[in-house]
């Protein structure tokens, strides 16, 4: 199982990409390619939004943690740097505590922090594969530090230029729609990954 | 049956309750007004007569999602809210300029205020201290929209302070002396952040 968040939506457009077009909307037409990806593949996949609708930052914690999901996405846009962008929340990790079965809504995220981390190194090792460009960073995102689930929010930006040629204009900007399809097939690619890495896990679990 | 001397006690109460009300909300517009007001009145920049000395600077980098730590030789006040006021209205300064490494327009006049008060109620003089930054809204507003570019501007402010005020291990965020959910629209300002945060931003490690 896959939530895919597809951030900002209705009264909250988000940034303003080059083009003119709002993230809301680049984010949307993401998360319904990868949904249809991982679908193909024999992935569930639920979605915060499938339309141009305002979800409260909490609403979208809720659906995600209400679907025990393996990996929750958070998906973003940005003119601002190159490349893929994985974030991993900023909280401390707290081991999960035995008895306990109640987590603080606004810190959920930190007993899950280590996967987080784990399941950004799957997407960062199959993004670079695909020949992207990737930085990771730590980040507060209220959504994301509420998801008690692994998450790492994605923000993609334009392709970098060529290596050695810094001040050249992208290599591919954002609304390029090879550029979407081949971040949404590595994203598709590492989220299968994730699934295997899991289940071998599992596997190995006494 | 309601006795007549307790419609009146009521009636009072009630008008007592009011009035309180009434002046307490009046109380909270003029702090307001004065924290506003004093975004005029504090100097933008360090006096010319105080002697120049050397800051570090942790300056973002969009590129790369890393920081880079930069001496730059500087004026700077006694007073350590001021001293931190101006070595941050540089960082700013920096951002605003032409082909900056993270740009953000603003400059040194983005800071209003910038507030330093004991972590711990009975703490010493020498013990760790909380800056609480206040953000100009145009500030807020002017801020390039993203996870990546919000996040570096808040842990490079981090840094900063840290880094010349060690004392300083937590930091909070205002904008126009009151608190605000996001930057932009992505990272969280309700929360406490770490100092030692901004330590961990490395370009491709989370």
């Amino acid at each position: 199982m896959v939530v895919l968040d597809a951030a900002h939506g209705g009264d909250d457009p988000g940034a303003k990409l080059s083009d003119g077009q709002p993230e809301k909307a680049f984010t949307l037409a993401l998360s319904v390619r990868l949904r249809s990806l991982l679908g193909a593949r024999g992935m569930q996949v639920i979605t915060t939004r499938e339309s141009d609708a305002t979800i409260d930052l909490n609403r979208r914690a809720e659906i995600a943690n209400h679907a025990n999901a393996q990996a929750c996405l958070s998906l973003h846009a940005s003119e601002t740097g190159t490349g893929i962008h994985l974030f991993v929340s900023s909280l401390s990790p707290a081991p999960p505590r035995e008895g306990v079965r109640f987590l603080a809504w606004r810190t959920a995220q930190s007993a899950w922090v280590t996967r987080s981390v784990a399941l950004a190194g799957v997407l960062n090792s199959v993004l670079l594969h695909a020949g992207l460009s990737v930085t990771l960073g730590r980040t507060a995102l209220p959504a994301v530090d509420s998801m008690a689930c692994p998450a790492v929010a994605i923000e993609v930006a334009p392709e970098s230029a060529a290596a050695g040629a810094p001040g050249e204009p992208p290599a591919a900007p954002l609304n390029d729609p090879a550029y979407q399809a081949r971040v949404a097939e590595a994203l598709a690619a590492a989220m299968l990954e994730w699934r295997a890495d899991a289940g071998r896990m599992e596997a190995t679990q006494p | 049956m309601i006795s007549r001397f307790q419609t009146i006690l009521f009636c009072v109460l009630l008008a007592i309750s009011i009035a309180m009300g009434a002046v307490l909300w009046h109380l909270r517009d003029r702090a307001h007004q004065r924290l506003v007001a004093g975004e005029d009145s504090a100097p933008t920049s360090a006096p010319e007569v105080a002697p120049a000395e050397q800051a570090t600077l942790l300056v973002a980098n969009d590129a790369d999602n890393s920081m880079l730590a930069q001496v730059q030789s500087l004026p700077l006040p006694q007073d350590p809210g001021a001293r931190a006021r101006a070595i941050l209205g540089r960082l700013l300064d920096l951002y605003a300029a032409p082909k900056a490494t993270h740009p953000v327009p603003g400059g040194a006049a983005s800071v209003g205020q910038v507030f330093l008060m004991p972590t711990q109620a009975d703490s010493q003089s020498t013990g760790p201290e909380m800056a609480v930054v206040n953000l100009t809204s145009a500030f807020a507003a002017s801020h390039p929209s993203g996870v990546e570019t919000e996040t570096l501007t808040l842990l490079s402010i981090c840094g900063t302070l840290h880094a010349n005020l060690p004392r300083v291990t937590q930091v909070r965020f205002l904008v126009d002396g009151r608190t605000r959910s996001t930057l932009a629209g992505h990272a969280d300002l309700t929360r406490t952040y770490l100092a030692a945060e901004a330590d961990n931003t490395e370009g491709q490690h989370p």
